[in-house]
């Protein structure tokens, strides 16, 4: 019975390592943000100086996480063109600006023009 | 009106985490794993990167430092959240569950439906509602991995499309400043660039300097 259970878990779970990994490198470094927020909140300004250069780190990281997914795609998006990708997010970002920034539609219509290449190609 | 924009909301969060379980399905992290990620890290773009900068081979250091860096744009959201949940008798550990739920919907939605609720309740309608995305988000993440498991490559393709095209939207119509838009375009230029040097840490190269260079742009059309 017990050996049923860790069998089931460790098939759910994986590896206990990758879970340690999940907490060192994906749950404290975020967390610690939060939690100084929780204690020091209060004495930052919204408008700051500072705050505008973090803001402008943390998009431009995001902007090179969308390239990296992009450029070297995993898995089954491998499968897909270089240039239906890229193609297929201009779609989608031309739309997002025609129907006044409508993320639900440009996200649609990126989908749309991704799977119709893919098709068209066979 | 109001429920209308929290749906479009909502269903942009659960592509959003559809295409996280996705992800994680075909970078070979276990469902486990990745519904642990949602629940402990509660952050979008920190469980992208994380999985991504792991499943390319990077080490437990350099995508920590990738997270923490990444990260850094919860702090002011805590920031200025937590005050308007605040009463005479709030200790801080009763902000502690509160102040783990904010992430970027989260904070959209208190600055728009605090107001709305009296301020003693304001942390129990929090943690309500943060409770209620992230079920549906466990739900998504478990959706998309699902799917990638079992669904022709094509369908399998379209829903790890979701990713970048719902990050670049939903980031784009967060852009409030001229900071903002180059750093989103400089960013996604950079990138390509720094990656064929192969260093391993590229997208904290390229993040940090097309960032800064926004900021510089942003400080120097001020001065003038």
């Amino acid at each position: 019975m017990s050996d049923w259970l860790a069998n089931s878990l460790s098939s759910f779970f994986g590896d206990p390592h990758a879970l340690l990994v999940l907490v060192i490198a994906g749950f404290l470094p975020n967390e610690v943000w939060r939690m100084l927020g929780l204690w020091l909140g209060g004495g930052v300004d919204e408008g700051s100086e500072a705050l505008i250069w973090v803001r402008a780190v943390a998009t431009a990281i995001l902007a090179g996480v969308i390239a990296q997914i992009l450029v070297q795609p995993p898995g089954a998006l491998a499968s897909v063109p270089d240039w239906l990708r890229y193609g297929a997010v201009a779609a989608g970002f031309a739309v997002f600006m025609l129907t006044r920034r409508s993320i639900f539609a440009g996200v649609v219509s990126g989908e749309v023009a991704m799977v119709a290449g893919k098709w068209w190609l066979g | 009106m109001r429920s209308v924009a929290t749906t479009v909301l909502t269903l942009v969060l659960f592509a959003t985490y559809v295409g996280i379980g996705a992800l994680a399905h075909d970078s070979h992290f276990s469902l486990g794993w990745v519904l642990g990620s949602t629940v402990l890290v509660w952050a979008g773009p920190a469980q992208i990167i994380l999985i991504t900068t792991l499943g390319s081979g990077a080490t437990v250091v350099q995508a920590a430092i990738a997270v923490a860096v990444s990260a850094i744009r919860l702090f002011p959201m805590v920031v200025s959240v937590l005050p308007t949940m605040r009463t005479a008798g709030t200790k801080r550990r009763h902000l502690v569950l509160a102040a783990h739920f904010i992430a970027v919907t989260l904070w959209v939605e208190c600055h728009r439906l605090l107001p709305l609720v009296p301020r003693e309740r304001r942390i129990a309608f929090t943690h309500g509602l943060g409770c209620g995305l992230l079920f549906v988000c466990l739900v998504a993440t478990t959706v998309g991995y699902g799917l990638a498991a079992n669904l022709p490559v094509l369908f399998a393709a379209a829903i790890l499309m979701l990713t970048p095209l719902a990050f670049l939207l939903s980031t784009a119509r967060n852009c409030r400043q001229i900071s903002d838009v180059l750093a989103l375009v400089l960013g996604l230029a950079l990138y390509p660039l720094v990656a064929t040097l192969q260093t391993g840490v590229d997208i904290l190269i390229s993040g940090i300097s097309a960032g800064t260079i926004a900021y510089g742009a942003h400080w120097w059309r001020a001065r003038a």
